[in-house]
């Protein structure tokens, strides 16, 4: 009977033939039905191959935090529970309810924070100097930033297994590439900070190194150094981060200063930073502009504008592109070369907008890692 | 927190099962293709074929899909360049990354060519492969 319902159906016409029908539509039902839940089971298997990758970054991450402090700090007791407690460290912002003053209330807290990791970092590392000190730092800050990427996408993704909502394993999956991007470039900037390598933000840090070198240096506020160097008949301020440790310093602050000791005659400032590029645009690539090029969590940036208008400073920026890899990453060898063409270019513009005699502010911004001065 | 990745990654016994059945069911259907085919049922032949070809394809990538797969994370040391320069006479020798080396540093080595301890760090970097470069480039 049941051959003779399904002929003209399929050629076969049988009963093995029947049960591919039924087969075939039963699994056409279930895509109709539970093709979101399938699709939702396909990104929680995406999203946990990556998780699965994040949590080999971490734990090599604290790893090499680990060993870096074992063999450079010499510490009389085990580490491991201390670089654990560190790596769950986390800062509340200020209230951004009420905006005014916030800024002080940043920079108040990021001083905090700062000196509180450098202090730990020395219990940790008690005979590290103070440039091993600055990288162990980093180091530790890298590892940290690992955890707190894999924390978070392990939330997500537990939350979508628990929830099964596709809503919630979406968001995640969506920017997954351009989190795992970033983390990468986490991974590879271990090495960096733990062997004091330069990196690529500190093309800026390079700049005025170039610059400066064979002048004398002073130091200024919070770990920046200036130097006073003749350019076209210009009086130039050149000021970086002190290097060779890892550093970023407050160029915001030093820049401040610098204006004010010249009650404001300062014709021209030219802040030179690290961008990140567009995709497509080539690493080491130079771009002029206005503004203040200064990164960061923009106390820096806050104070230089604030200066600049109450003195009418002109604020000159110069760009050198790279991804977000390349940051953090050893400085790749276009950044290097890009370097004479930005000091090229600063000449240039002293030309340009400023007459002899004139004073100038340069300022290279990034992380002074593997750059002396 | 181990526990929870670990669980994650287990295979659903229900999925598996379900690869199973598809599989046979996809071995089946290719076998009463060619049984078709020697019957001189070739339009039956192809259909059976078309359909075990297709199932057997999409479970075995599903069976590879849900292998637990050993991820190895490359974790390649790029090798780093320093560039010592001398201030005296401008020769230029590049040599691997050391640990302490710095830029403008100034070294213990001497010059090959003039014979003084006038060497400094003029650079260290890092050099990408023209392939990668490529790879970045993307469309251009």
């Amino acid at each position: 009977m049941l051959p003779n319902v399904t002929q003209g159906l399929l050629p076969g016409g049988d009963i093995v033939s029947w049960i591919f029908q039924v087969i075939f539509l039963g699994i056409f039902v279930v895509f109709m039905f539970y093709g979101q839940r399938i699709q939702m089971y396909i990104m929680i298997r995406e999203v946990e191959g990556s998780l699965y990758k994040l949590k080999m970054m971490r734990d090599e991450g604290r790893k090499t935090a680990i060993a870096a402090i074992n063999e450079i700090g010499k510490p009389q007791v085990d580490p491991t529970a201390q670089v654990d407690r560190f790596l769950e460290y986390f800062a509340i912002t200020p209230v951004e309810l009420d905006p005014a003053g916030i800024i002080w209330r940043l920079e108040h807290l990021l001083d905090v924070v700062d000196t509180r990791l450098k202090d730990d970092v020395k219990l940790m590392a008690p005979q590290a100097d103070v440039t091993q000190t600055n990288n162990l730092e980093n180091t530790l800050e890298v590892a940290l930033a690992l955890n707190e990427i894999y924390k978070v996408i392990r939330h997500f993704y537990l939350l979508g297994k628990k929830t099964l909502s596709l809503y919630v394993i979406m968001q995640v999956q969506m920017v997954l590439p351009l989190i795992m991007k970033e983390a990468e470039a986490y991974s590879s900037a271990l090495k960096a900070f733990q062997l004091g390598q330069p990196i690529g933000d500190g093309a800026g840090a390079l700049v005025a190194a170039k610059l400066m070198r064979d002048y004398e240096k002073t130091k200024v506020e919070k770990d920046i150094v200036v130097a006073k160097v003749p350019i076209e008949g210009r009086t130039v301020y050149v000021l970086k981060a002190e290097g060779p440790g890892a550093n970023v310093g407050k160029p915001g602050e030093a820049i401040k200063q610098v204006i004010e000791q010249n009650e404001g005659k300062i014709s021209l400032a030219i802040v030179i930073d690290a961008a990140g590029k567009l995709e497509g645009e080539k690493t080491g690539e130079v771009a002029e502009g206005l503004g203040v090029a200064i990164g960061g969590p923009q106390v820096d940036k806050y104070k230089v504008e604030e200066t600049a208008l109450k003195y009418k400073v002109p604020v000159n920026a110069i760009a050198i592109k790279e991804d977000v890899g390349d940051a953090v990453s050893p400085m790749r060898k276009e950044i290097f070369d890009a370097v004479d063409g930005v000091i090229e270019r600063i000449k240039r513009l002293i030309r340009e907008r400023t007459k002899e005699g004139d004073f100038v502010i340069i300022a290279g911004i990034g992380n002074s890692i593997g750059i002396g001065q | 927190m181990e526990a929870n990745v670990s669980m994650a990654r287990r295979i659903s016994p229900f999925l598996l099962a379900f690869l199973m059945i598809t599989l046979v069911l996809s071995l089946a259907s290719i076998y009463e293709g060619i049984d078709a085919y020697t019957k001189n049922d070739p339009a039956s032949g192809s259909l059976f074929l078309t359909m075990g070809a297709t199932t057997l394809v999409i479970s075995t990538y599903l069976w590879f899909q849900t292998r637990r797969r050993i991820l190895k994370l490359s974790m390649a040391i790029q090798p780093i360049n320093t560039t010592l320069e001398c201030q005296k006479c401008g020769f230029k020798n590049v040599r691997e990354f050391q640990r302490g080396d710095y830029v403008f540093k100034h070294t213990e080595d001497s010059c090959p060519k003039c014979n003084e301890k006038t060497m400094a760090i003029g650079s260290i970097f890092r050099e990408v492969k023209e392939k990668e470069k490529a790879r970045e480039a993307g469309y251009i």
